[in-house]
């Protein structure tokens, strides 16, 4: 626990001090925006003091404060991305337009369509991840929440995956492709071998992890041996996987006999999740893995020798080395453990909700866990909140398009915007009108405060 | 960096051997690694044993004028054996140059790799066209195919040129491209005016790169996070305009004008260069135009200078007076209206209207194209030709039928960048302060 306090030691002034009364989620936030800024920059560009949210200009009221703390922040954010989304769902309203014409005849009547246009959206939206209220019986109104939880289910432990990695100063964009090795390799031991229940499962479960630790160590390797951008190899990685994958689905060894779409035969019942809440759902025992992988990946980084040479080298790889960390080897494992966490929503994906491997296996979770690991901070639990949130989102869209006509594509609107927004307090602050007066208008109190969203994600 | 890998590889990461490491590098200047002779020798022997020794005894063919040519070259005709065995014993004449090199602690020179490059290419050629059910193609489609698929990798690498060049990394490029695109689509189907189309593109990926520069210059939000973002906001807006806007009424919104091709009188009728450099779009025109201003701006005048110099050392640059952030933002705002009329070429010469994600994950072979074309325009413009190439060839061999998988082609660019990050072109270095923020103070 010590380390975790170890950037404030070096931390001065004002904002040194103010920080002792702040919370504790506070400061589990500022260590997290340290360690993510060793990503691309030199950490030395972000002073570690400068990153706590902490605002220069001594002690402002209560309320100020509760205003322009993080977790407003971050409350404000998502609020800030709604509302744009949907002025954008307002903007191709046909009601709207029809009163725009007699705008300023009529201006309330303009306002209330905008109103309408939105809210009918966001109302599908929450009915269709939260609760029904038009359901049958109490089953029914919470099968929304139900579906949510599943689809969360691959952005939690992929997002966790692409957190793990930034903690340690790596940018994870390969979560796509890890979780199709680990599609791939899961989904041949499920159709492919004839195993006794139980045993096919846990092997079907191994070699998805082994699958996504394998790409993702790859790129680990590779970056510790040549020096080669971690970005760039992932990315290149997601789509050496993707062609390698519909290579495969064009193999006797992978095509479903009889079929000539490329998709995989039906994994076999021995090799599939159960339902954790009766076959009505498709809530499957993946989620609670990916509740154990939340904690297991909380013990990691916050209890382990490993995890916290993980925290060092992100934070600063050079000093990570003097005092005698293996940089290499922690590069190298940290990307394997997070392809391994990827490939875990691999086999959520083949094992769980599709039980058939095709070359959407990975949908867009990969690219989601970025924002989901962002949203969350970069710490466990934060990202399991965040998984939980885009898979209302995602849930919640289907029905959406369903019930208003609102394409699916207004979710990846928002969630980028929410993403955006978190990055940057001093734009949401603005925007709110939360900006701290400044006393002293002599310090550099701009770029002090711009330094705050440092590496913060 | 450098010194980081190599003390790390020796397994004992104590601070005096870390900094015996760092010294040692700093005394002998450069040391000359085996890896590029190594590297040669093993695709020689690739190629030898497999375009040569194993390559069907078949011959191919290789069409070299096309009917408006206005005098007509014979096909060329190689037999794929004998054609596969030359050439890989060209390729491992030079690698046995660079293992020569290499034993009188001499680098092998950049024109030793990029013919290996050319012969190896040529090889695998020969190899997948003599190994095809019908052997013949025509080259001058291929060559000419080749660029059209290019121009948006090139202009989107042209715009990461630009930016990375100036300090910022732009992973957004394929955000540009999509909103280029889409823009380019609904302006012109408004105006019923391709060349207002193509303008409005370029103020619409300049919008998204001022988007991305506010936030990592001003808010100094990680600029990889920012690029990841914006691509899924751009990917975002448009699909949803698309859907709401662009599909309730095609008619009005959704069929841009296209921009013709344009032939220069004569000189279109040279065989292969002819269609490659004159019977262009607009756009393509405006490519080769685009990679020539970047080259020369960069290298040769004072603005190019001052750029670099943002890019290297923003601290030095500050010091001499430029204003390091200013520059920034209206660089990486200039690379995201080059951008964005590459993105202009999906909807307004490619293909005549919109449709969701129509650039496919071109922005990213384009920063693919950037690395391997190590941080320089003219690099870069080879670099996606080669990838263009790779493209075409796809499409080209499913048609005459190759024992080669077209996915297996479709993954080729990739590799190659994943070979080329991780040395194989000698060490890819990137402008010393790219993805760093600059604080003044």
């Amino acid at each position: 626990m010590s380390d975790k306090h170890s950037p404030k030691h070096s931390s001065s002034g004002p904002a040194g001090t103010s920080r002792q009364a702040s919370s504790a989620e506070e400061q589990t936030a500022a260590v997290v925006s340290v360690d993510t800024a060793g990503g691309a920059m030199e950490p030395s560009a972000v002073p570690a003091t400068a990153q706590s949210g902490q605002l220069p200009g001594g002690p402002d009221t209560l309320l100020r404060k509760i205003f322009t703390g993080s977790g407003m922040v971050s409350v404000l954010a998502v609020l800030l991305a709604l509302i744009i989304g949907g002025l954008l769902i307002a903007s191709t309203d046909k009601q709207v337009a029809t009163t725009s014409t007699y705008l300023f005849a009529r201006p309330t009547d303009f306002l209330a369509a905008v109103w309408n246009a939105a809210t009918r959206s966001y109302i599908a939206l929450f009915q269709g991840s939260v609760f029904n209220p038009r359901g049958n019986g109490i089953a029914s109104q919470f099968a929304p929440f139900m579906e949510t939880l599943t689809i969360a289910t691959p952005l939690i432990t992929a997002g966790l995956g692409v957190a793990l990695a930034f903690r340690a100063g790596l940018f994870n964009i390969g979560a796509q492709g890890q979780i199709i090795v680990a599609g791939i390799l899961a989904a041949w031991v499920g159709f492919a071998l004839e195993l006794p229940m139980g045993l096919h499962l846990l092997l079907v479960l191994v070699a998805g992890i082994i699958g996504g630790a394998f790409w993702g160590g790859l790129v680990g390797l590779l970056k510790a041996r040549t020096g080669a951008h971690e970005v760039i190899l992932t990315i290149m990685f997601n789509y050496i996987a993707l062609y390698f994958l519909r290579y495969l689905l064009n193999t006797p060894a992978f095509q479903r006999p009889g079929e000539s779409n490329p998709i995989s035969p039906i994994l076999d019942p021995t090799a599939v999740y159960p339902q954790i809440l009766g076959s009505q759902y498709r809530l499957h025992l993946g989620f609670l893995l990916a509740i154990a992988a939340t904690v297991l990946v909380w013990w990691l980084l916050n209890r382990s020798t490993v995890g916290f040479e993980f925290r060092a080298v992100g934070a600063n790889p050079k000093a990570a080395q003097t005092a005698g960390i293996n940089v290499s080897r922690s590069t190298i494992l940290v990307m394997a453990i997070a392809g391994g966490l990827a490939g875990m929503s691999g086999v959520a994906q083949v094992a769980g909700t599709e039980k058939v491997l095709t070359d959407g296996v990975a949908a867009t979770y990969g690219f989601d866990a970025i924002t989901v690991a962002l949203l969350g901070r970069s710490t466990p639990w934060g990202t399991f909140a965040a998984g939980l949130l885009f898979g209302a989102f995602r849930a919640g869209a289907v029905q959406m398009q369903i019930q208003t006509g609102t394409p699916i594509d207004i979710v990846l609107v928002v969630q980028s915007l929410i993403v955006l927004f978190i990055a940057a307090p001093p734009l949401v602050r603005a925007i709110f009108g939360l900006n701290p007066r400044r006393r002293k208008p002599a310090r550099p109190a701009t770029s002090r405060e711009a330094a705050t969203t440092g590496g913060a994600a | 960096m450098s010194t980081t890998v190599s003390s790390s590889r020796s397994g004992n990461p104590q601070p005096e051997s870390a900094g015996k490491d760092a010294s040692a590098a700093t005394v002998s200047a450069k040391p000359v690694s085996w890896k590029t002779p190594v590297l040669l020798t093993a695709f020689g022997l690739i190629a030898l044993v497999f375009f040569g020794l194993l390559a069907p005894s078949q011959t191919a063919s290789f069409g070299i004028s096309t009917g408006s040519d206005f005098f007509q070259l014979p096909a060329l005709e190689v037999n794929a054996f004998a054609g596969g065995l030359v050439l890989s014993i060209l390729m491992l004449g030079l690698a046995a140059y660079a293992v020569y090199l290499k034993t009188r602690d001499k680098a092998a020179p950049g024109w030793l790799t990029v013919a290996f490059i050319v012969l190896f290419v040529a090889a695998f050629l020969i190899w997948v066209v003599g190994g095809a059910r019908t052997p013949s193609i025509s080259l001058a489609g291929l060559i000419a195919g080749s660029v059209t698929l290019a121009v948006p990798l090139v202009f989107g690498s042209l715009s990461g040129v630009l930016c990375e060049r100036v300090g910022v990394v732009n992973i957004a490029i394929e955000g540009q491209l999509l909103g280029g695109a889409f823009t380019a689509a609904i302006v012109a189907s408004i105006t019923q005016n391709p060349f207002i189309g193509l303008l409005a593109a370029a103020v619409a990926g300049a919008a998204v790169s001022m988007v991305l520069a506010l936030f990592s210059i001003k808010y100094l939000v990680n600029q990889i996070i920012v690029g990841v973002v914006l691509n899924v906001l751009v990917s975002g807006v448009t699909g949803f305009l698309f859907s709401t806007v662009m599909q309730a009424n095609k008619a009005q919104f959704n069929s841009p004008p296209g921009l013709d091709i344009i032939e220069i009188p004569v000189l279109s009728g040279i065989p292969v260069i002819g269609p490659i450099l004159f019977r262009q779009s607009l756009v393509g025109y405006l490519m080769y135009i685009a990679v020539l201003v970047v080259w020369v701006g960069l290298f040769k005048t004072r603005w190019g200078l001052r750029v670099r110099a943002v890019g290297e050392h923003p601290q030095a640059a500050d010091t001499l007076g430029i204003n390091v952030n200013a520059t920034r933002f209206w660089n990486v705002t200039l690379g995201g209206a080059v951008a964005g009329i590459g993105g202009s070429f999906f909807t307004l010469v490619a293909i005549d209207s919109f449709t969701k994600e129509i650039s496919g994950g071109r922005g990213f072979i384009a920063l693919a194209a950037l690395i391997f074309g190590r941080w320089n325009p003219i690099g870069a413009f080879f670099a996606a030709l080669l990838f263009g190439f790779a493209d075409n060839l796809q499409s080209i061999v499913t048609i005459i039928g190759t024992p080669v998988p077209s996915q297996f082609m479709a993954m080729l660019p990739y590799l190659v960048t994943v070979l080329a990050v991780a040395g194989l072109v000698g060490k890819s270095r990137g402008p010393a302060a790219s993805g760093i923020p600059y604080v003044k103070g």
